[in-house]
């Protein structure tokens, strides 16, 4: 079934992370295990719970927008628009040369503009209904980014957002896939981005006990698989990626990252917040993803984990991997990037997937980092600490939100195309 | 409040809020065509005007307010 498919591949990329604004020095943090943990300087983080987050930095979004473009935007909507045009100018497509009607754009956010919606209520508390701002509903909105990168690049096919928690960019990119094969659209621009580190997003994840409260200790916090990891350490950020056929990728000599061979969505049916035990939505997930690829498990090198450093979301993502992999999932690498870049929500997707193309191109597996005493329930090789050379033909990447949402893609290395 | 510092004032809201430079504007720019205000904008800068100048423009005042010079001179007949 899979050569009547439209085979669709990467050719750009475009990052925003707290180790890294470029996709090289992306690259270079993963590679040296660098955390981008820090304490929060965006708010006073008395009496929170947790007072330390990744935050972007050294990132300035006047000097990629032009300041009133960039004032009408929440920080969420600028690392869109920012990965947006790294992403577009890294495939090196002409747009001039593309008919308007045949690019479009599925960019989401977990949550939208959360800082916005912050100061805008506190505005209306402190000075009444009037003097909300009209820009107020443009800029909290989740689909507001897939909106401004239309408008900033004229392009002018399917436009939207996705919106799936944890899971909303790897949704999103999976949307761009299916649009281009159903022939709506020949380019897709797509991803996610999050701005979450705000007084509310903090003190809401802190209430639900999601997050590490390891205020002493912050580059140490992230640590999934680790018998003494408490949670997931917030980060933020974006990525974006623009896809197209593997024909057209071809006929303009375009650099591939990678093809996307396969993709599954499922739900756990489960709970609210908790994963399903046993993963048995991931597995589903991941089944879907291979099926679609026509490969068996085996063919499987590297799987960027959604590894969060929660207690129970780690342990069900290693269950889910052995019920499916069998004795496979002992000779895989496994690793979960967010013990560098910390929890990107929605735009988590995205970025593991671009760090599985750039393990790839590199031909390495990025690690896990702030492994001391590994979780005696965890016996596979999650990558602890150092990156190992490993010729990577498959990867792939999972992704779970609240709500039970899960995502797996697949991707295999651009260089055997 | 002389009527050069409200100009001052209305010069900076502008420069503050519709990313121009002080050198761009003049008293004749027209908000919509010389200093590039959308809709949103126009309400916006009503809004900063209300705010600064401690007034109130309803909607109807508002609407007759096109250029700068006619900003500048609804907050004074205000004042």
């Amino acid at each position: 079934m899979a050569q009547e498919r439209k085979r669709i591949v990467i050719t750009g990329i475009g990052v925003l992370t707290p180790i890294g604004l470029t996709k090289e020095d992306f690259w270079d943090s993963l590679f040296n295990g660098k955390s981008g943990a820090a304490p929060i300087t965006y708010f006073d983080t008395t009496n929170f719970a947790t007072t330390f987050a990744c935050e972007l930095k050294g990132f300035s979004a006047d000097s990629y927008i032009d300041r009133k473009t960039a004032d009408r935007m929440d920080p969420y909507c600028q690392y869109a628009v920012i990965a947006a045009d790294q992403a577009l100018i890294d495939s090196g497509l002409d747009l001039k040369e593309i008919d308007p009607l045949r690019i479009g754009v599925v960019h989401g956010s977990g949550i939208g503009g959360m800082t916005t919606y912050e100061q805008q209520f506190k505005t209306f508390l402190e000075r009444g209904p009037r003097r909300i701002s009209p820009f107020f509903i443009p800029m909290l909105i989740p689909d507001i980014a897939a909106g401004q990168i239309s408008i900033r690049h004229g392009l002018m096919g399917p436009n939207y957002a996705t919106s799936s928690a944890c899971a909303t960019s790897l949704h999103a990119i999976m949307d761009a896939y299916m649009l281009i094969q159903a022939g709506m659209a020949d380019y897709m621009v797509c991803g996610g981005s999050e701005a979450p580190i705000t007084q509310m997003s903090v003190g809401g994840f802190n209430s639900a006990r999601a997050l590490s409260t390891a205020n002493d200790r912050p580059q140490q916090a992230s640590r999934p698989y680790d018998r003494d990891r408490d949670g997931f350490v917030m980060g933020e950020g974006g990525g974006s990626l623009i896809l197209e056929s593997l024909e057209s990728a071809k006929a303009r000599g375009a650099k591939i990252y990678a093809e996307i061979v396969g993709v599954g969505a499922t739900a756990d049916a489960y709970h609210l917040t908790a994963p399903h035990p046993e993963g048995l939505g991931a597995v589903n997930a991941m089944k879907t993803a291979l099926k679609i690829a026509g490969i068996a498990p085996e063919n499987i090198d590297y799987i960027n984990t959604h590894g969060t450093a929660t207690p129970l979301g780690d342990l069900a993502e290693i269950s889910a991997i052995k019920t499916l992999f069998g004795e496979h999932a002992y000779k895989l690498n496994i690793s979960s990037t967010k013990s560098m870049t910390g929890h990107l929500l929605g735009a988590a997707g995205v970025v593991e997937s671009i760090a599985c193309l750039l393990a790839m191109q590199h031909q390495t597996v990025p690690p896990t980092i702030n492994l001391d005493n590994l979780d005696p329930q965890v016996d596979l090789d999650v990558t602890p600490n150092t990156p190992k050379k490993r010729n990577i033909e498959y990867a792939l990447n999972n992704g779970f939100g609240f709500g039970g949402h899960n995502g797996s893609i697949i991707f295999r290395n651009g260089a055997s195309l | 409040m002389t009527q050069a510092e409200i100009k001052d004032k209305v010069y900076d809201i502008i420069v503050s809020k519709m990313g121009v430079n002080k050198d761009q504007i003049k008293t004749e720019s027209k908000f919509s065509d010389d200093l590039g205000a959308d809709s949103l904008d126009t309400v916006e800068l009503i809004m900063e005007l209300e705010s600064e100048f401690d007034v109130q423009i309803p909607d109807e005042d508002a609407e007759k307010i096109g250029t700068v010079q006619q900003a500048i001179d609804y907050i004074v007949s205000k004042k």
